[in-house]
């Protein structure tokens, strides 16, 4: 779609949401006061999330597959449309938004001191810089720009630096290396693997895919965990996928490196299972269900990647959720081990049941957000991968064993006797209240969310050029098909008649 | 009868579904509810559930339809993928959710007794809730991808009361084993359903099994792959109803309280598994090499359990492992073909050993009152089995080491290794020595 043709959202709200922050950051750089700045930064993180959820419902409002801004201020300083959002960013911007929020609002009076709300503003602004980001060397560079704030704080807490820099400087070297290859290959209808594989190998890194994960444990075990979360599960390297590698690498290519992912997702479930550290414990975790999504995301059939897209939104939500629930523990208890058990139920009952509530939505549990979203990514894989695809299952199987084990070893088996009261204030209730209301919200009623990731596999396949196409899955022959199958087949067909019209 | 039994269909299964609603809700804004109003929520529930299902059962006897489809519609329906939500009444499900509603309402009503001013007796009615529900949605799914919902639920919700006096390490460490042997069981439940999605491109009974009423079903998977989703039904089947090898984590889930054994692992829970080869029994007949592995197993599990149920020394154990015999004979007689045998047996055995296992707190003031009218001591039964047997049989036929050591101990041994040489790899890279654990500088609040 040529540039100064592409729809505009009623207002600009994309610049705001990214503006927001922003400002923020400057304002509470200024405060001494740690109290005073959280305040001031969850109000300009509110207005952020109002800004990316009206923009959002905007977006579903016009119906078109990407939308920028009106009055584009950046667009017309660069004469090209840097900030939009499309099918894919559109759900998760508030829901990135809403992490940056709850993270802030659920930060202890302990925590308040160590944790930097003027780097946190800056890290949630490029964050959704990133994922608004249409210009392929904008992304690149924003990409680059959010390594900065956890380098930063560790280096502030006087932690090592060198496996963090090792990783990301690779990342960022890959990176441009790889997308400056494809620019001066930019006339060859397929790119060769000298520019592809170096791309790939930078989001891999940067997505935590074994073997080179051990950055993400690191930093989980030496920042803050709020940092560490923010950094991490808004998944910024299968958004560098879905955007630099998806539009230009083979099939083949991606399904190759798909069982890379796939291979991550199993071992990180088990070593999830035999962590006595509860940051490590969560890092593996994450790294799992994050390889899932990669998955899905490189299995690049309708089916795998609305699967990986679903995964994806329940990973931000539930993962979120589980890591702001351990951060809490943490503020309360101090550094956890699951060495032993605690018992910490009778004193903290809220988060036990927000803790199994995340942890069962990240891994698909019936009833919640990510059930559905499972079942489809599972389906997919294994109509990519038929002998292999079920190594998704396995990993299922081990996060959710390993997340009964921390439940079980953190709140049970003991009894904790603690000399004051360690109850959940109002501001965490309010945060796990409204991410149980999310999880399960999103469990029950999965069609809307279900569509609109079907709806953003559909753009991002019809957007890859025809002769990267993999090879189609094996259908059934017509005369096998269910009815559902061919009203299925009628409705593709009838889409397809009708896309020109309607785009 | 077609304009009302949607309404009945749906109410049956709404019901449950509201009960968790309702009591869930109230707990997570920290409004739990009050005992008395929470024993009539369960009460209201239980009877509607069960009033609503009879008046189904004696419609369908009126009119003599045996298969009454409830088509609630797709709850997920995008291109190639749909999650129809759909539950069938016929001559399979109907006893089991009148089951099910008996026996979770006799259970409900002692348990406002037995577990009265317990600390938790919110979290266990929860859990409880939670149980009605999945049992109900599992009798009646007409999906497979119903039937996992449902499976699920009931395998969280037997974890969580295995592990319920959490105050204390061993019912937590049974929780977890019971949980960990769920989770093989419902990877298998869910790969099965994968594979038949992939075969049919649905996972409705009707279209896997055809439209006859249960049991003339015919399997409508090609003969290849269907030794294939058979066997992982059976792996299902065997890890929920705790045949062999599972069979171990039954005693240990006798951890819960009473009430919770009783439904769970005496009458309801440990027969999910054959209920499900109850449902997909055409497929037995479809191969007869799944058949034989059915019937050789449900034999090992019956003789193993007889055996070993003959040396414990407490009454739960011992009734868990009546039960597992039970259970090993039933799954036999699905694999001989005798069907509805099985099922009333299903029925005959699940009230039976709910009256035994609610009874058993109290089975020494029993045998009082007994030798007390008899004017003697009862005679005491000598266990009857050589040493080997018995050796074999206190050991529990050696099947928790045997899982132990050939299953889990290598798959940790290679994280553990895994994560040894992750840590000195970054030790390698920070330039320090590794270190098991790292210590922290964060603050806490009881810091």
């Amino acid at each position: 779609m040529p540039e100064l043709l592409i729809p505009e959202l009623h207002l600009p709200l994309i610049e705001l949401a990214i503006l927001f922050p922003l400002l923020g950051a400057i304002l509470v750089s200024r405060m001494r006061q740690p109290e005073t700045a959280r305040r001031w930064s969850l109000a300009f993180a509110a207005l952020s999330l109002l800004s990316t959820t009206i923009a959002w419902q905007d977006f579903i409002g016009l119906g078109v597959p990407l939308a920028h801004d009106h009055w584009d201020v950046v667009g017309e300083m660069f004469g090209r449309n840097v900030f939009a959002i499309d099918s894919v960013t559109a759900p998760l911007l508030p829901l990135i938004s809403l992490l940056y929020v709850l993270t802030t609002l659920a930060t202890l009076r302990t925590k308040i001191r160590r944790f930097s709300f003027a780097w946190t503003m800056v890290s949630m602004s490029l964050s959704l810089a990133t994922f608004c980001c249409q210009h392929e060397w904008g992304v690149i560079g924003l990409l680059t720009l959010a390594t900065l704030p956890p380098y930063f704080e560790l280096q502030s807490r006087g932690k090592s630096t060198r496996v963090y820099v090792i990783h990301m400087a690779a990342f960022v070297g890959l990176m441009i290396f790889g997308w400056a290859c494809v620019c001066i290959e930019s006339k060859a209808p397929v790119h060769s693997l000298f520019a592809i594989l170096p791309l790939f190998l930078a989001v891999l890194i940067r997505s935590g895919v074994a073997p080179t994960h051990v950055w993400l444990t690191d930093l989980y075990e030496n920042a803050t965990f709020g940092t560490a979360l923010l950094f991490t599960t808004p998944l910024s390297g299968a958004y560098a996928i879905v955007h630099l590698v998806l539009p230009i690498a083979p099939g083949w290519v991606l399904q190759s490196i798909g069982l890379v992912s796939l291979l991550t997702s199993v071992y990180a479930g088990g070593m999830a299972i035999v962590q006595t550290d509860v940051r490590r414990f969560f890092s593996y975790l994450f790294l799992s269900q994050s390889s899932l999504v990669l998955v899905g995301l490189e299995s690049v059939s309708h089916i795998g990647l609305t699967g990986g897209l679903c995964v994806w939104a329940s990973v931000v939500l539930a993962l979120g959720g589980l890591g702001l629930t351990l951060r809490a523990v943490e503020s309360r208890f101090g550094h956890v081990t699951l060495t032993q058990y605690r018992g910490l139920y009778e004193h903290v009952p809220l988060l036990a049941v927000c803790f199994l509530l995340t942890g069962l939505g990240s891994v698909g549990f019936p009833g919640t957000i990510g059930f559905v979203g499972t079942e489809i990514l599972i389906d997919g894989v294994v109509e990519v991968y038929p002998h292999v695809g079920a190594a998704v299952v396995i990993a299922a199987a081990l996060n959710g064993i390993a997340i009964v084990r921390a439940y079980f070893l953190l709140f049970t088996g003991s009894k904790h006797a603690s000399s004051i009261p360690l109850n959940v204030g109002l501001a965490e209730k309010i945060a796990v209240l409204t991410l149980a209301l999310l999880i399960l919200g999103g469990g029950f009623l999965p069609q809307p969310g279900i569509s609109m990731s079907s709806k953003a596999a559909a753009e991002i396949i019809q957007a890859r050029p025809a002769v990267l196409a993999p090879e189609e899955p094996h259908h059934e022959p017509e005369e096998e098909q269910s009815p559902h199958e061919r009203e299925d087949h009628e409705q593709e067909a009838h889409e397809v008649e009708t896309a020109p019209a309607q785009h | 009868m077609d304009s009302i039994a949607p309404y009945l269909g749906t109410l049956v299964v709404a019901v449950p579904a509201l009960l968790v609603l309702v009591v869930g809700a109230a707990s997570l804004f920290g409004r739990p509810l009050p005992e008395r109003k929470l024993t009539r929520c369960i009460q209201f529930a239980i009877v509607t559930g069960l009033l609503a299902a009879l008046v189904m059962l004696a419609l369908m006897l009126i009119t003599g339809t045996r298969h009454v489809p409830i088509e609630l519609g797709d709850w997920v329906s995008i291109p190639h993928y749909h999650f129809h939500i759909k539950f069938i009444f016929d001559r399979l499900s109907v006893p089991f959710v009148i089951l099910t509603f008996l026996l979770c309402g006799t259970v409900g009503a002692f348990a406002a007794n037995y577990m009265h001013r317990e600390p938790g007796f919110t979290r266990f009615h929860i859990s409880y809730a939670i149980f009605v529900l999945g049992m109900v949605t599992t009798s009646l799914a007409g999906t497979i991808e119903t039937l996992f919902a449902g499976w699920e639920f009931v395998g969280l919700s037997s974890a969580l009361l295995v592990a319920f006096f959490h105050e204390r390490p061993a019912p937590v460490r049974n929780g977890l084993r019971v949980w960990a042997v769920y989770r093989v069981s419902d990877a298998a439940l869910l790969l099965a359903a994968v594979v038949m999605h992939h075969l049919r491109g649905h996972g409705d009974f009707d279209q896997l099994l055809g439209n006859a009423s249960w049991p003339e079903g015919v399997s409508h998977i090609e003969s290849g792959a269907t030794f294939v989703v058979g066997a992982l039904l059976l792996l299902a089947a065997a890890g929920k109803s705790a045949l062999v090898p599972f069979s171990s984590w039954l005693p240990r889930a006798m951890e819960g309280p009473t009430p919770s054994s009783a439904i769970f692992y005496g009458a309801l829970s440990v027969h999910l598994g054959a209920f499900l080869l109850l449902r997909f029994s055409p497929l037995l007949d479809a191969s007869p090499a799944l058949r034989v592995a059915v019937i050789v197993i449900g034999l090992i599990t019956a003789v193993f359990a007889a055996i070993t149920a003959r040396v414990q020394s407490d009454i739960k154990s011992a009734l868990s492992y009546a039960s597992l015999t039970q259970v090993g004979l039933i799954v036999m007689e699905i694999g001989l073909g005798l069907r509805y045998l099985a099922l009333i047996h299903i029925l005959g055995h699940g009230c039976v050993r709910t009256l035994q296992f609610l009874r058993a707190p109290a089975l020494l003031q029993d045998y009082r009152t007994l030798e007390n009218a008899i004017g003697k001591k009862l005679p005491s039964r000598s266990a009857g089995v050589r040493e080997w047997a018995y050796r074999f049989a206190l050991e529990r036929g050696y099947l928790d080491i045997l899982l132990d050591e050939y299953i889990a101990r290598p798959v940790i041994w290679f994280f553990k290794k895994s994560d040894d040489l992750e840590r000195r790899y970054v030790a390698w890279l920070r330039g320090s020595v590794a270190a098991t654990t790292d210590k922290r500088d964060d603050a806490s609040l009881e810091d």
